[in-house]
């Protein structure tokens, strides 16, 4: 074990060389893959069919085809046609329209999720489509779908590792050249599969952070958080306090009435309060 | 344009500042001339004509699924016409006839025509992602290009009228129901419209927070010559801020008239069986 832990110290630079590598393919990889989500994601809720069903097709096509076959057409074939693309550029791309493919499905259903009323309160105040989304719908759609981008983006981390069918020296390669210096198979992958673990680990605290953002925009908290649970719970006492007041004064005979403004003593304009 | 169909008789309300200008030569605020609206199979409005001066109130009653709100969104073109035409201040909105045929207008010059026209929806329909303030500026300053500087002050102005001052830097989501309406009422006049629709403003409310919204409706009619377009369930509300009360069944209007004749000597048996049970 003493040996093992040695020859790993002696190995940490050229495995710190293959985290670099695995973390600039996440990195460029994630970015690309938002961007080509944003843009095929926002395509397929398009009333235009000449834009939406591109967009559906090229979606269909890159979620339907394997990650490593897409790298090898990348690496291998284009090529043959006078591309010669250096393999970190074919990593990031194959990883961003893979991954992007599917987060454009994330966000093309999240935007759909958003209340119609959010769609037709911005038609009301005669916004234009652009700006509609813009500052209306997508700030709304954009808190509902990192959670699942943030999966999907731990997905990518981890296909990185196919990187190393293409000449690339990343973690997964260079866990390989630690088991050959080590000879413990265990202990080798026993270390990338801890760095992988931190690294995803890395990237969701990220994506949290990323989703308390959006969610404290809308005026609300990460579902289930801490806070949430107890204003739940002061919410659902006031509730309840409330519907015995209302209870109260029903029986009293009090509350007939209510809403039709017919109280001469009431004014047109109530106090500051009004209560949740 | 046609003759005005249907010119509303003299308003009873006592809320009146002026009254609307019913006389033959002003031009409706709003006309639906033979307006048609089917969703698939199902018609919901056939062959409706009717017209609501400047200035005019106008409540629209009647049982559910009657078609009330489908006019609505259709002068808010939230809802595309089947057939017809609606004009607004005379000009089309969103059909015209051009050389005998219906012709849809461009997208543009609907947005700009919805300018004129202001909508409160039952839902309240804020934007969660902007404060108080943010949702009253947002259409003034992007859509009519009024300043920043001057768009807050009237917002601020419109909140002190709805009596939420304090609230400008609140989330919607931190209002109650009440006060979220309020605010509402609040973003569609800082658009200053002509027309004001309010659906159903006050049926999601709890009962205890109806009368807030009610008073600042009853303010606004008092204090403004704005044209509204009323859905509401709220009878003692229509009753005493409408100009005339229109009746629908089945999408086309059984009666219409005063509010005082509506209510009190309806001649339609459906007016009777539905007024008995609402009121």
């Amino acid at each position: 074990m003493d040996d093992n832990v040695s020859t790993l110290l002696n190995f940490l630079p050229q495995l710190w060389e293959g985290v670099q590598t695995t973390i600039i393919l996440t990195v460029a990889g994630s970015i690309g893959a938002v961007i080509i989500a944003l843009i095929l994601g926002l395509t397929m809720t398009s009333p235009n069919a000449w834009l939406r069903i591109p967009a559906r097709i090229i979606v269909e096509f890159f979620r339907g085809t394997s990650l490593l076959v897409q790298l090898f057409w990348l690496f291998f074939v284009l090529p043959l046609f006078g591309f010669d693309l250096d393999p970190m550029v074919c990593g990031i791309a194959a990883l961003a329209l893979n991954y992007g493919a599917y987060c454009a499905e994330v966000v093309r259903s999240s935007i759909k999720t958003v209340a119609p009323g959010q769609w037709e309160a911005a038609i009301a105040l005669s916004l234009s489509p652009t700006r509609r989304m813009i500052r209306v719908i997508f700030p709304q759609a954009w808190a509902l779908m990192i959670p699942s981008i943030a999966t999907l983006l731990i997905q990518l981390l981890k296909g990185t590792a196919a990187v190393s069918f293409i000449t690339l020296s990343d973690l997964t390669d260079k866990t390989g050249q630690l088991r050959q210096a080590t000879g413990d198979t265990f202990f080798s992958y026993s270390v990338s599969l801890i760095i992988y673990f931190v690294l995803a680990w890395l990237l969701q605290e990220f994506m949290n952070f990323l989703e308390r953002r959006a969610t404290a925009a809308l005026g609300r908290r990460r579902p289930n958080s801490r806070t949430d649970r107890r204003e739940a719970r002061r919410l659902a006492r006031a509730d309840a306090a409330r519907r015995d007041r209302l209870a109260s004064h029903t029986a009293a005979g009090e509350g007939a009435n209510h809403g039709t403004g017919t109280d001469p003593t009431k004014g047109p304009f109530p106090g500051q309060g009004g209560g949740l | 344009m046609p003759p005005t169909e249907n010119t509303p008789d003299t308003p009873s309300s006592s809320a009146t500042p002026s009254g609307p200008n019913t006389s033959a030569s002003a031009t409706p605020a709003i006309e639906f001339k033979d307006v048609e609206k089917s969703f698939g199979p199902t018609t919901v409005l056939k062959n409706l004509n009717f017209t609501v001066a400047p200035g005019e109130r106008v409540t629209l009653i009647g049982p559910s699924g009657s078609g009330k709100t489908t006019i609505l969104r259709l002068v808010m073109t939230l809802e595309e016409l089947t057939g017809g035409y609606i004009f607004v201040d005379g000009e089309p909105l969103t059909f015209e006839e051009r050389d005998g045929k219906r012709v849809e207008l461009p997208k543009k010059r609907t947005r700009e025509m919805t300018t004129r026209i202001g909508m409160v929806f039952q839902q309240f329909n804020l934007f969660p992602n902007m404060t108080v303030l943010e949702n009253i500026i947002e259409a003034p300053v992007h859509v009519l290009g009024t300043s920043k500087d001057e768009a807050v002050k009237e917002a601020k102005a419109l909140l002190a009228k709805v009596g939420l001052s304090d609230k400008a830097d609140a989330h919607p989501t931190r209002l109650s129901g009440g006060q979220q309406q309020r605010v509402a009422i609040a973003r569609a006049l800082a658009m200053s419209p002509e027309i004001l629709l309010l659906d159903e403003v006050t049926s999601a409310l709890d009962p205890e927070l109806v009368g807030d919204v009610l008073g600042v409706l009853r303010d606004i009619a008092e204090t403004t010559d704005i044209t509204m377009l009323l859905v509401t369930h709220e009878m003692q509300f229509a009753r005493d801020v409408s100009h005339r009360v229109m009746m629908f069944d089945g999408g086309q209007v059984l009666e219409e008239g005063p509010p005082d004749q509506i209510f009190n000597n309806p001649s339609h048996e459906r007016t009777k069986s539905f007024l008995s049970s609402v009121l």
